[in-house]
């Protein structure tokens, strides 16, 4: 009985140790559904950064389909933190679905790098000490576009986007900051999300506004019928489209052909920023994919990035890599960020670009840069 | 509101009508003559849009896809129709439902492994990527070409229906199939036709509807309310029925959209259920009129 005991606890302290090398990681995306490419495109560029630091060993992974679903992300998230005893959580796409998850992690106290979903609460008033962003806030994207249009001497804008939260954070940003540049928002309309596939009536009425230019969020399939059906209305003369990035996202842009040739619009990243980290890995990344890198593919690197500078830095469970990552700088693809200390969100430049011809594809021209854009807290208090 | 601007919403209603009417008309028919309620028509809406774009990039023409989309989606839909949907005739409703619903996610993710996440684009043909002046206003010319296709579609089918002999078989064997069948009509070999034709809209529709809109694996799904819609509006199995269905959802939802869109996405379900309620057999029902 006795010797029994002992190799039942031998056997304990051998998993225990075992465990403790390891950093285990939640990664909790969409791998089916409208955001799958997206889920996909996350987990490539976060496997990506592993390899190339050849630190794989280090970590083992727990993947977990949300389907972009937030009661199906919510179980997900319980059964990582509950079953697999993660000690960190990575991913999150849809908005809807960390809005699900904010309350159980902060519950639970695991910290959460969000890769994705740009709800401007989770850093702002909803804030948590647990979780930290390294893509972006919605705020983040469209406010820079705002001011920049203001700045080119564009005086009226007409805005359209899709009726949800993100889409009216978006909207609300660029007109806060095109308003405050001496621009006015002329009008604009929400569109029933998810059930809009013909955009001809919403073009006509942005058309019939007189507005100089337009100004839209959409992303993915919405994106591509938006900006197609933009373009066989042949409206780039008298309304110039500008966007928040994702309209002419690298991931799909080469399906919009060229109705995207043109458009304008702000971004945390496009594969043509120029720096050395980034050109290395655009080229590693072209030799493996053949096709450029997405700013998806960058947020999953990213999330990578953080996680391996809090454990170089000493963190090792939850607590420590929760406040590891908080202040957190290093250097990314996308130019020097920082995950703010004030909100855990992070702090990056913004692009402004426009879609060009390259030969037989689309590239992205970069227009200009406004660096180290910071959300402000709004609110937040994370001590 | 200048003239332009109305007539230019006339023509976006009328277009999308008549991407509801080509759906439509399939579904319509297939369960007039059937009684089989085949809800994986919008997925073969879906196929047609991606063999489309595939036939696209091999012939390196959009009018290849333009023939071999509907010819593609065809081959599935007989495929279908020897494997499930014979057996299932006799099945009852809720066994077909359950069968055809299933199937949705079957193509769903068939499209997902051949063709990937990322939605896909299609471009149109050269000679109809450009605006057109009509009315006095400039309008894409490939939707011009829609509303056409659309117009010639429905005259085809009200000529094949009504003036030839073939239609007055499948009159007949709507009304009443087991007195067809007694005056010497092979409805077995009827319905098949009917059923290859309707799958054959659907893919022209998926193929049609790519370079206005993308190609995303949720497609399927989310046109197949909207056509479920004109169906139930029209009258079950009705081509008048589907034609009336199409024009009004059409309009009611691009008026919608242009003046009212928070409105838009509830209004054809309050038409819809305002007729299941008035006038549940539809506001031209197939038969017994």
């Amino acid at each position: 009985m006795k010797k029994l005991f002992l190799a039942a606890a031998a056997a304990s302290l051998l998993a225990v140790t075992g465990a403790s090398a390891q950093t285990k990681v939640g990664v909790l995306l969409p791998y089916s559904g409208t955001y799958a490419a997206l889920g996909n495109e996350i987990t490539l560029g976060f496997n990506m950064a592993l390899e190339e630091a050849g630190r794989t060993g280090e970590f083992e992974i727990v993947k977990e389909d949300t389907e972009a679903k937030p009661p199906v992300g919510l179980a997900k998230a319980r059964k990582l933190v509950l079953e697999d005893e993660v000690d960190v959580i990575m991913g999150l796409v849809s908005s809807g679905v960390l809005g699900a998850v904010r309350d159980f992690v902060d519950g639970a106290e695991v910290p959460l790098i969000v890769a994705n979903a740009g709800n401007d609460e989770a850093t702002g008033e909803n804030c948590s000490p647990y979780i930290s962003r390294v893509s972006f806030s919605n705020r983040q994207v469209s406010g820079p576009m705002g001011e920049w249009l203001a700045e080119q001497g564009v005086k009226t804008a007409y805005t359209l986007a899709p009726d949800y939260a993100a889409g009216h954070q978006m909207v609300e940003a660029f007109t806060q900051k095109f308003t405050e540049g001496g621009g006015e928002v002329v009008g604009g309309e929400f569109t029933p999300f998810g059930q809009t596939s013909d955009f001809g009536p919403y073009l006509t009425n942005a058309k019939s506004s007189g507005a100089e230019a337009l100004f839209v969020f959409y992303a993915g399939g919405e994106a591509i019928s938006f900006v197609k059906q933009y373009g066989s209305f042949d409206l780039k003369e008298d309304l110039p489209l500008y966007g928040s990035g994702f309209v002419t996202s690298p991931l799909y842009v080469a399906a919009e052909g060229d109705a995207a040739v043109g458009v304008i619009a702000a971004l945390h990243y496009v594969p043509t920023v120029d720096n050395e980290i980034n050109n290395a890995f655009v080229e590693t990344y072209k030799a493996a994919h053949d096709k450029a890198p997405s700013e998806f593919t960058i947020q999953g690197y990213d999330a990578a990035k953080a996680l391996m500078a809090a454990i170089d830095s000493g963190a090792s469970d939850r607590e420590s890599i929760a406040k590891a990552l908080r202040g957190l700088k290093f250097d990314s693809p996308r130019g020097p960020v920082e995950i703010d200390a004030a909100t855990n969100n992070i702090v990056h430049d913004v692009y402004i670009y426009e879609t060009v011809k390259e030969g037989d594809g689309l590239t992205q021209k970069i227009l200009g840069t406004i660096e180290a854009v910071r959300d402000e807290p709004h609110g937040c208090q994370l001590d | 509101m200048d003239a332009g601007f109305w007539v230019l919403q006339f023509l976006n209603a009328l277009q999308y009508s008549m991407l509801l009417f080509l759906l439509s008309i399939g579904l319509t028919v297939i369960f007039g003559l059937l009684h089989f309620v085949n809800l994986a028509h919008g997925a073969l809406y879906m196929m047609g849009a991606y063999l489309g774009i595939s036939a696209a990039a091999l012939t390196g023409s959009y009018w290849g896809a333009f023939i071999l989309a509907p010819l593609g989606v065809t081959a599935i839909g007989a495929l279908l129709y020897f494997t499930l949907i014979d057996r299932l005739r006799g099945a009852g409703p809720m066994n077909q439902v359950l069968v055809t619903f299933g199937l949705i996610f079957v193509f769903l993710d068939i499209a997902r492994l051949g063709w990937g996440d990322v939605a896909l684009g299609l471009s149109a043909p050269a000679g109809l990527s450009g605006t057109s002046n009509l009315l006095g206003v400039s309008y894409p010319t490939y939707r011009l070409f829609i509303i056409g296709l659309g117009a010639v579609v429905m005259a085809v089918l009200w000529l094949v229906l009504a003036r030839t002999q073939i239609g007055a078989m499948i009159r007949a064997s709507v009304e009443n199939g087991d007195m067809a069948a007694a005056m010497g009509i092979n409805v077995g070999r009827l319905f098949f036709a009917v059923f290859c034709v309707g799958c054959a809209l659907a893919g022209l529709a998926g193929v049609v509807a790519a370079p206005v809109f993308s190609a995303t694996t949720g497609m399927g799904i989310s046109i197949l309310i909207p056509t479920l819609i004109v169906v139930v509006i029209g009258g079950l199995g009705s081509l008048q029925g589907a034609i009336a269905g199409s024009l009004i959802v059409g309009l009611i939802e691009t008026v919608g959209a242009a003046f009212l869109p928070s409105f838009a996405a509830v209004a054809s379900y309050l038409l819809l259920a305002a007729i299941l309620v008035l006038r549940p057999q539809g506001l031209i029902p197939a038969r017994g009129t």
